[in-house]
C-alpha cells in the first residue's frame, strides 16, 4: 500500500489500483487520483512494461491518466448498480485471463455509478481488432459501448475493468469465479 | 425569583420552548439568557436532544444483560462478541430532513449514524436501514424514494461500508412524513473502546473534521415540531454531506485511537458543537470553555449563535490528554482535515464561550443536561379491537391471493432499491438483500464468527394494538436473527411516533414500550441504544406508530449460517409453530379485502423462545437445508419466498381443519418454515416433541417449478414476475 | 479576478443526465423539449493578473484537470474587472 502523496513506488511486479471513491469522485470519477503525485511513478512503471491493474475506480483512474483509451461515463440508467454479472472473456490470451478455461463465463459482482464505457467508434474498432477488449458483459448493466467490461492497452500490460474479481475469491462471500483472474496475473509475473 | 420578560418569552416561543420552560431557564440563571444562551437551551431542551416526553417511559426497557458492555446514554450501544471483541451499533432517524431534501437528508443520516459508531472506536462494517414511504400513488412518493435511496447509496457506497439489509414499506399514513431510519454496526477490540466523558479539568478540546458553516441550524428543533405547509420554506436548514471527508475522518480517528492521546471523544450530531461540548463536560463532571474565534469556519461573519447551533456534518470534538496536542494534530493534518484546539475543560462546571474578545455565554452545565424537563404527558390507552375469526374474512382463491400479495407494495421485491447499495465492499458480506436470508450477515474478519443484523417493524400491528405490536417488533427481530442461525444479543430502537402532546399518540408510545419491554425481558434481548423521533405529523395527521428495531446476533461458526435459498427437490417442508389462521390486521385483509380491522396476532413469548431455540439448534446441527421465518403474508408468502430463492416448486397441504385462506395467509407469530432432507425428518420431529415445539409436515419440495398449494397452482415464473415487476414498474412509469 | 469555466460533454457523447432532464421536462408538460445537455460550471477566483496570462493558465488547468478532453470540451470566460 502506498500513500497518494508519495513520489516513489517500491520495486514491485504489479501495481493494483483498487476500487473505491478516490477523493470522493468529485469533479469526475478518478480524475483527481489520476493526478496524485504517486501516479508519476505508476505511469513510468507502465511505460517500462510493468503490470498495472485498475479495478472499478482504478479503471476510471487509468483512463483519466490516459494509460487506457476511452472514458467511463455515468451509468445509462443514472443509478448506482451493485449486481453479480456474467462476463464473457473476449480475449483469453492475456496476462489477466490466461487461467480462465476456454468458454468460461465467470460470475463477478459490479458496484459502480460510472461504469458506462465510452470511446469513439474508430477507437472501439481498433481496440477490437487488436484484442484489447478483454471482458464483455453478457447482460450489460450500465450502457457500456459494445458491452465492454474490461480492456487492456496496446502493449497488454495495463488492464482496467469495472467488475470486482477480488470480491469473488471466497465461497463464503461471493463465490470463487474471480480467482482465475489473480492466478492469471501470478502466471504472468513468474 | 426572577421572572421572564415579554420579549424573552416571544423569542423563546420562536425557538420552540414553552413559556414554562423559558421561565424555568430564567429562574435557573437568575436573569434573561442572551440570544446565544437561548439558542443553546432551546436545542438542549428540544425533544430530540432531551427526550423530555419519552424519558420516564424509556426507563422501562431492559438495558442490561450478560453480553452488554455499554447500554443507552452513550453514542451507541456495545455488546461483547467474544475473543476480546465487541460490536458497537445504533439506529437513528433522519425523518424530517429526508422529507425536505431526500438525497441530503438520507445521506447525512447515514453519515451521522456512522460517526456515532466510530466515535466509540469501532470501524463501521455494516449499514442497514428501515424506510417508510406514503402510498405508492401519492404524487411525492416516487421522488422521495429516488432521492432517499440515492442518498443512502451515495454516502454509504462512497465511504465504503456495505449496506447489507433493510426494509421498505408503504402506507398512506406516511404521505406527509416519511421515515428514514439508518443503522450502523462496527467492530472493536474491547480494550480500545472510547467514551464521551471528559474527565479532568485543564485538558485541551480539539475540533476536527470539516469546517463549520451555517447549515442545519435548528435541525434538532425542526425534528421536534410538527410539519405544516410552511415547512417547505425551512429548506435552507438541511445540511449537506461530504462522504469523502467522512472517510478521512474515520481513518484519522482510527489512527488517533491507536495512540494514547484521547480522554474523551464525541461526534457533533444534532445541535452540533452545543450538544457535543455540553454532553462531554456533563458526563465528565467538568466545565468547558471555548474560544469560538478558533473554530474553523467555512463562511465569514458567523455569530456565536450560528456556530453553536450549526449542524455542519463530518465534525468531531476530542478532549486530549495533556502533552498530546501535537501528536493528535499531526494525524489530522496528514489526512488533510481541519483541526484546531478551541478550548479546554475547566473545574467550574460552566459552559463559557468567548468570541471577539467578549464572553458571549456563561451558564451552568447542569441545568442544560441534567435538569431538562421530564414530562409525564397524559396518555390514553388505544382501544382494543375485536378478534376476527376466519369466517369473518372473505375467502379468495389461494393462487390469486398469493399473486396479489407477492406483488403488493410491502411484499414485492425491493431489488430496485438495494441494487443501488454497495453490499459487498470490505469483502466480508455473507448475506445481504440479494441472498435470501432473514438477516444480513457479515463475517468477523480474521475469526470463525459472523454477525447477523436485521431491521424490523410492523406498524399496522402497533397501530392496531400498541402492546401486542410492541411485543411483535421485538419478537420478529429476534426471529429473523434466529432464522439465520444467530444467537440474538441485543437491539437498538428507533421510536417513530406522532405528537406526544396528544394523549392518544402518547398512549401508542407508552403501550409500545410496555410490549417491547416484555418481549425484551422474555427473550433476553436488551435495548442498548436508540433514539426517539416524535412529532411525525402533518396538519394533525400522525404516522402509524413505528418503533423500528435493529437487532444484532452472533453466529459462532460462520460456516453454519442459514438462509432460505437452499431447498432441494424431495425435501420435506415443515412448519414450526401453531397455525390458528389469525387474519386480524393481516396483509391478506389489507391487500385482498381492502380492510385493516381486527386485533393483530398476539405473541406468546414463551412459545417464541421455545420455537426459536429449537430452530437455532437444528441449524447448528446442520439438519435443515433452508429456513425462513413466517411473517407478513403468512405461510403462503414465506413458502413463496423460499421457492423463488431456491428456484423450486412445492406441494403443500393444510394439516388442520382451517379454511384455506386462514391456513395460508394467517399471520400467527413465532413460526418458521424449514426445508429438511427427508432422512432428517424423524429425528427432528422427535426433538421437537421433546422440546414441546409444535411441528407439522406440510408438504414437499418438487422439481416442476410450480407451487401447488392445496390444488391451487401458481407457476414459479408467474410468481417471480409479480414479485419482481411491481417496484420497477412503479418507479419507471412515465 | 473571476474566471468561469464551462465544461460540457462533447457532441456525440451520450449524456444520460441530460436525457433524463429532457424526459422529465416533457413529462411535466413542457412540450417541445427536443434535447437537454448538462454541463459543469466551475467558478475560479484568481489573484489579479493580465487577461492573456490568466487565459493561458486557465487553459492549462482545463487540459490538466478540469476537463477530460476524451469526452469533454471546455470554454473559459473572464469576467471584466471592477
Amino acid at each position: 500500500m502506498v500513500w497518494h502523496a508519495d513520489h516513489d513506488l517500491p520495486d514491485v511486479d504489479i501495481v493494483l489500483l483498487p476500487g473505491g471513491f478516490s477523493y470522493g469522485d468529485y469533479l469526475r470519477s478518478g480524475a483527481i487520483a489520476a493526478r496524485a503525485p504517486v501516479m508519476h511513478d505508476v505511469i513510468a512503471h507502465a511505460k517500462r512494461g510493468g503490470y498495472v491493474v485498475g479495478i472499478c475506480n482504478g479503471f476510471q483512474v487509468l483512463t483519466e491518466a490516459q494509460l487506457l483509451p476511452g472514458a467511463l461515463l455515468r451509468n445509462a440508467n443514472l443509478h448506482f448498480v451493485c449486481r453479480s454479472v456474467h462476463l464473457q472473456i473476449a480475449n483469453p490470451d492475456t496476462g489477466f485471463t490466461c487461467a480462465y478455461g476456454s468458454g468460461a463465463v465467470p460470475q463477478i459482482p459490479v458496484a459502480h455509478h460510472d461504469g458506462n464505457y465510452f470511446a469513439d467508434a474508430k477507437t472501439l474498432d481498433r481496440m477490437e481488432g487488436e484484442g484489447q477488449v478483454v471482458f464483455r458483459y453478457c447482460d450489460n448493466p450500465n450502457g457500456s459501448a459494445r458491452d465492454i467490461a474490461g480492456i487492456i492497452n496496446e502493449k497488454g500490460n495495463v488492464l482496467g475493468m469495472m467488475p470486482h474479481p477480488e470480491r469473488a475469491v471466497d465461497p463464503a462471500t461471493g463465490g470463487t469465479d474471480g480467482r482465475a483472474f489473480f492466478e492469471s496475473l501470478m502466471r504472468g509475473v513468474r | 425569583m426572577k421572572t421572564a420578560d415579554k420579549a424573552g418569552l416571544e423569542h423563546a416561543r420562536a425557538h420552540g420552548l414553552s413559556d414554562d420552560e423559558y421561565n424555568l431557564i430564567v429562574s435557573r440563571l437568575g436573569r434573561e439568557p442572551n440570544i446565544t444562551e437561548l439558542g443553546i437551551f432551546s436545542v438542549m431542551w428540544s425533544e430530540h436532544c432531551s427526550y423530555k416526553s419519552s424519558r420516564r417511559h424509556l426507563r422501562k426497557l431492559p438495558v442490561s444483560g450478560a453480553v452488554v458492555i455499554c447500554g443507552p446514554g452513550e453514542n451507541a450501544g456495545i455488546v461483547d462478541i467474544g475473543d476480546g471483541q465487541a460490536c458497537i451499533f445504533k439506529m437513528e432517524s433522519h425523518n424530517h430532513p429526508s422529507f425536505i431534501e431526500p438525497y441530503q437528508g438520507a445521506a447525512t443520516g447515514v453519515g451521522g449514524i456512522m460517526r456515532d459508531v466510530f466515535t466509540m472506536g469501532a470501524r463501521p462494517v455494516a449499514l442497514l436501514n428501515a424506510l417508510r414511504f406514503g402510498a405508492p400513488e401519492h404524487p411525492k412518493t416516487r421522488s422521495l424514494i429516488s432521492g432517499v435511496v440515492a442518498g443512502i447509496g451515495g454516502y454509504g457506497n462512497c465511504v465504503g461500508v456495505p449496506t447489507i439489509g433493510g426494509e421498505v414499506n408503504f402506507d398512506p399514513g406516511f404521505n406527509g412524513n416519511i421515515l428514514v431510519n439508518a443503522m450502523c454496526a462496527g467492530i472493536v477490540e474491547t480494550d480500545r473502546i472510547f467514551y464521551s466523558a471528559a474527565k479532568g479539568a485543564g485538558n485541551a478540546v480539539l475540533y476536527v473534521g470539516a469546517k463549520t458553516g451555517r447549515d442545519g441550524i435548528h435541525g434538532a428543533t425542526m425534528a421536534s415540531t410538527e410539519f405544516d405547509s410552511q415547512t417547505e420554506a425551512k429548506r435552507p436548514t438541511v445540511q449537506v454531506g461530504d462522504p469523502f471527508t467522512e472517510k478521512r475522518l474515520i481513518e484519522a480517528c482510527m489512527e488517533l485511537m491507536a495512540t494514547e492521546c484521547i480522554v474523551a471523544i464525541q461526534d457533533m450530531g444534532a445541535a452540533g458543537l452545543t450538544s457535543s461540548s455540553v454532553e462531554m463536560a456533563d458526563k465528565g463532571g467538568v466545565g468547558i470553555t471555548l474560544d469560538l474565534d478558533k473554530v474553523p469556519q467555512r463562511e465569514t461573519g458567523m455569530t456565536p449563535y450560528e456556530m453553536m447551533l450549526s449542524e455542519s456534518q463530518e465534525r468531531m470534538l476530542v478532549v486530549l490528554k495533556p502533552g498530546s496536542e501535537d501528536e493528535a494534530q499531526a494525524i489530522f493534518h496528514k489526512w488533510e482535515l481541519d483541526v484546531a484546539i478551541i478550548g479546554q475543560t475547566t473545574s467550574g462546571g460552566r459552559l463559557v464561550l468567548h468570541h471577539g474578545g467578549k464572553t458571549v455565554c456563561d451558564i451552568p452545565i447542569a441545568p442544560l443536561a441534567d435538569d431538562v424537563p421530564n414530562y409525564d404527558r397524559p396518555y390514553q390507552k388505544t382501544p382494543a379491537r375485536s378478534v376476527l375469526r376466519p369466517e369473518d374474512v372473505p375467502e379468495h382463491n389461494v393462487a390469486e391471493a398469493l399473486l396479489r400479495l407477492m406483488g403488493s407494495p410491502d411484499m414485492a421485491s425491493k431489488r430496485w432499491v438495494w441494487e443501488q447499495y454497495d453490499r459487498h465492499v470490505m469483502a466480508d458480506t455473507m448475506h445481504e438483500s440479494a441472498t435470501a436470508c432473514d438477516a444480513g450477515v457479515i463475517r468477523v474478519s480474521g475469526t470463525d464468527k459472523a454477525l447477523a443484523f436485521s431491521t424490523d417493524c410492523t406498524p399496522r400491528y402497533v397501530y392496531a394494538d400498541p402492546v401486542e405490536g410492541g411485543k411483535q417488533v421485538v419478537a420478529e427481530s429476534w426471529r429473523n436473527l434466529t432464522a439465520s442461525g444467530a444467537m440474538p444479543l441485543a437491539l437498538t430502537d428507533c421510536l417513530n411516533f406522532g405528537n406526544p402532546e396528544r394523549p392518544e399518540i402518547m398512549g401508542q408510545f407508552v403501550g409500545a414500550i410496555e410490549g417491547m419491554a416484555a418481549a425484551c425481558r422474555a427473550l433476553d434481548y436488551p435495548v442498548v441504544s436508540g433514539n426517539v423521533s416524535l412529532y411525525n405529523e402533518t396538519e394533525g395527521v400522525a404516522i402509524p406508530p413505528t418503533p423500528a428495531i435493529g437487532g444484532v446476533g452472533l453466529i459462532a461458526d460462520a460456516s453454519k449460517v442459514a438462509g432460505f435459498a437452499g431447498a432441494q427437490a424431495g425435501d420435506s417442508l415443515l412448519l414450526v409453530g401453531d397455525n390458528t389462521g389469525w387474519l386480524g390486521a393481516s396483509l391478506y385483509l389489507r391487500e385482498c379485502c381492502n380492510r385493516d380491522d381486527g386485533a393483530p396476532p398476539p405473541v406468546d413469548l414463551a412459545a417464541e423462545r421455545r420455537n426459536g431455540d429449537f430452530v437455532r439448534r437444528q441449524i447448528a446441527a446442520q439438519a435443515v437445508r433452508a429456513v425462513h421465518d413466517v411473517s407478513d403474508g403468512g405461510l403462503a408468502c414465506a413458502l413463496a419466498d423460499m421457492a423463488l430463492a431456491s428456484d423450486v416448486g412445492m406441494q403443500v397441504r393444510a394439516c388442520n381443519e382451517l379454511p384455506l385462506h386462514a391456513w395460508y395467509f394467517g399471520e400467527d407469530q413465532s413460526r418458521y418454515v424449514l426445508a429438511v432432507d427427508p432422512q432428517n425428518v424423524d429425528a427432528m420431529m422427535h426433538h421437537a416433541a421433546k422440546a414441546s415445539v409444535p411441528v407439522c409436515i406440510i408438504g414437499l419440495v418438487s422439481d416442476d417449478k410450480v407451487l401447488d398449494f392445496s390444488e391451487h397452482k401458481v407457476a414459479l415464473d408467474t410468481l417471480r414476475a409479480a414479485y419482481e415487476n411491481w417496484l420497477p414498474g412503479m418507479m419507471e412509469k412515465q | 479576478m473571476k474566471v468561469v469555466v464551462h465544461v460540457q460533454l462533447r457532441e456525440g457523447v451520450l449524456d444520460p443526465q441530460g436525457k433524463a432532464i429532457a424526459g422529465a421536462l416533457n413529462t411535466l408538460g413542457f412540450a417541445g423539449v427536443v434535447d437537454a445537455r448538462q454541463s459543469k460550471v466551475i467558478a475560479l477566483d484568481l489573484e489579479d493578473m493580465d487577461e492573456s496570462t490568466a487565459r493561458a493558465r486557465v487553459d492549462e488547468m482545463c487540459r490538466k484537470l478540469l476537463a477530460n478532453t476524451v469526452i469533454e470540451t471546455y470554454s473559459v470566460s473572464i469576467e471584466p474587472a471592477g
